[in-house]
């Protein structure tokens, strides 16, 4: 995919909100000082009225969010995904999860490739902590298209959602007007002697590890699960059933995230030999984000290496 | 404000804080201390203040009212039953099992309560966040919400405060319960917020400091309140924590607790005797 163009899913995060903003009164955004990168600044430069800066004060921006949903608006809500989920998560628990109210979080900069900001920035945890919280619909799209078509999903669906975005840029290979679907994974690779399930910028990863592995003679299969929680347990029970080895590969840590919701699954109604590639409970470090992918074995080689392996 | 409105009040108050002491003694918890001190500030509320229909709690255009110091459910659910948001008896299953009054408020479960609440610190910037829209919606609803004295020690709040006065939010009024006493003993010892008004003005707000257990000057301020433009007001209610029944005032340990059998019945002596002496007047 090296001459495919690469666009951050939170650039598709900002056209998105602006695109809706455009068609419905009703959406409200707030952020947290940080309206340049979470790319709702995109949404500001439209609809400067409908747009709330918080200043740094992500538990207030949370709860106001909360309140305004509370009057009916649909309220989007921006921080980096480490003071999103993290200095938010008890805000995001009690006034947005518990209420069930119509808030949607759109979390940039999650994983290790925030890069040269350093462990303080890079959010590993995003998914364990919102995945924790009843009824609360977790995703990171792989693309900037497919980013752009999930925040309009969200838009749709009543209730809290938290979308997590990424900083760098990332191969599109979806088509432009593609649906996106709440809790539907997107079966890329057909295969039949691992499948590997991922999302977030390891999606791309993924493909280009299934096409190694073919030139190996191993047949992988590669299934985008943007949507973490509700998680597609038919397609990934298909893959387990059909494929017999599953691999999860994720921007986060191991623990809480797509890997263990596909752990906790498999482990309940089709054991099957699993390999989680993720941040491997320990925090980052400063760097470029395509070096630290590597370091951390967040890429194509590593998992073509993993299947490889996995597949002897 | 005439004789007779003043009578109907404090019938209202005494009924208000017969209900959560009924409330938390057949919880066998909850926390009658601070639901007391605000029993007459939820009375003034809902019986003179707030623009809400009973019959029709999720009416469009109502005003809000957030219950940030949520603990003090017991002195909300007493007044909204009252009001016949629901029926006064469901207040005996307070905190019970199958109970749609939580410990807490939840929204979802409560008629007539606008925000759930529990957490402390969150209730201020949720009531925030409606006022805010309700300005974009041009309603011209007002925004209420009540805090505790201990509440404002959370750093939220304060976030809250310089959020209401950068928008510019006159349509909201936050409460704050000063009945000077926390769970582990007085505020100015655990974690000393005052002096509260300088800082509240500091941070934009307009102030007024009252009694809480007067009427009259719950009137003026909220007049005062309405008639505020260009920033948020801030009411600063001086009150008795436990107040009405005698062994619970001015004493922390009734902050969560609930009167035993023995304690339930001097507790309810006492606030009929009041009702009474009020009803004579």
């Amino acid at each position: 995919m090296a001459d495919v163009k690469k666009i951050a899913t939170r650039d598709g995060y900002g056209e998105a909100l602006k695109e809706l903003g455009a068609l419905h009164d009703d959406i409200v955004v707030f952020d947290a000082d940080l309206a340049g990168s979470t790319k709702t600044g995109v949404f500001r430069k439209a609809f400067p009225e409908r747009h709330f800066n918080c200043g740094i004060a992500e538990g207030n921006m949370m709860a106001a969010a909360a309140g305004a949903a509370a009057m009916g608006l649909v309220a989007f809500a921006s921080s980096f995904a480490m003071f999103a989920a993290g200095r938010g998560f008890e805000q995001v628990r009690n006034s947005i999860g518990y209420t069930r109210l119509n808030v949607k979080i759109g979390a940039s900069h999650g994983g290790i490739s925030v890069g040269e900001d350093g462990a303080s920035h890079q959010c590993c945890e995003d998914f364990a902590l919102m995945r924790s919280i009843p009824g609360m619909v977790v995703m990171s799209p792989a693309d900037a298209v497919e980013a752009k078509a999930m925040v309009k999903a969200a838009y749709e669906r009543q209730g809290p959602v938290y979308m997590r975005f990424g900083r760098s840029g990332v191969p599109v290979f979806h088509e432009e007007g593609f649906v996106f679907r709440i809790g539907k994974g997107e079966t890329l690779r057909e295969g039949t002697d691992v499948a590997i399930l991922a999302n977030g910028l390891l999606v791309a990863e993924a493909v280009e590890a299934a096409d190694a592995l073919a030139q190996a003679g191993i047949s992988a299969r590669v299934v985008n699960l943007s949507t973490i929680k509700p998680l597609d347990e038919e397609l990934v029970l298909q893959a387990a059933r059909e494929c017999g080895k599953i691999i999860t590969c994720e921007e986060h840590s191991i623990i809480g995230g797509l890997g263990e919701a596909v752990c906790a699954l498999l482990s309940e109604k089709c054991p099957t030999p699993v390999r989680r590639i993720g941040v491997n409970d320990e925090f980052g470090y400063s760097g470029p984000a395509g070096e630290l992918l590597k370091r951390f074995g967040l890429c194509a080689e590593h998992i073509a290496q993993v299947a490889k392996d996995f597949c002897k | 404000m005439t004789q007779t409105e003043q009578k109907e009040l404090m019938l209202a108050a005494c009924k208000v804080r017969i209900g959560i002491i009924e409330g938390t003694h057949a919880a066998k918890a909850g926390h009658p201390g601070g639901s007391l001190s605000a029993a007459d500030l939820f009375t003034y509320l809902y019986w003179k203040e707030l623009r809400v229909d009973p019959k029709n709690p999720q009416w469009e255009d109502r005003d809000r009212f957030v219950l940030s110091k949520g603990h003090t459910a017991p002195g909300l659910y007493a007044a909204l039953a009252h009001q016949g948001f629901f029926p006064v008896e469901d207040l005996l299953t307070l905190r019970h099992i199958g109970s749609y009054l939580q410990g807490h408020p939840n929204m979802n479960s409560v008629p007539g309560v606008d925000m759930s609440t529990g957490s402390l610190g969150q209730g201020i910037s949720a009531a925030a966040g409606m006022a805010l829209a309700a300005k974009l919606q041009k309603k011209d609803c007002r925004v209420y919400t009540l805090l505790g004295d201990g509440e404002i020690q959370e750093g939220q709040v304060w976030e809250a405060f310089m959020f209401a006065h950068h928008y510019k939010l006159d349509n909201l009024c936050a409460v704050i319960d000063n009945n000077g006493l926390q769970i582990d003993g007085p505020v100015a010892q655990v974690m000393n917020p005052y002096p509260i008004p300088e800082k509240l003005r500091a941070f934009g707000w307009e102030v007024q400091e009252i009694d809480g257990h007067d009427f009259a000057q719950m009137e003026t301020a909220f007049a005062a309140a309405r008639e505020t433009k260009g920033r948020p007001f801030a009411i600063l209610m001086n009150t008795t924590k436990g107040k009405g029944v005698s062994y619970m005032e001015d004493n922390a340990d009734w902050h969560g607790k609930a009167p035993n059998d023995q304690e339930f019945e001097i507790a309810m002596t006492e606030l009929k005797a009041r009702l009474a002496e009020v009803e004579a007047m």
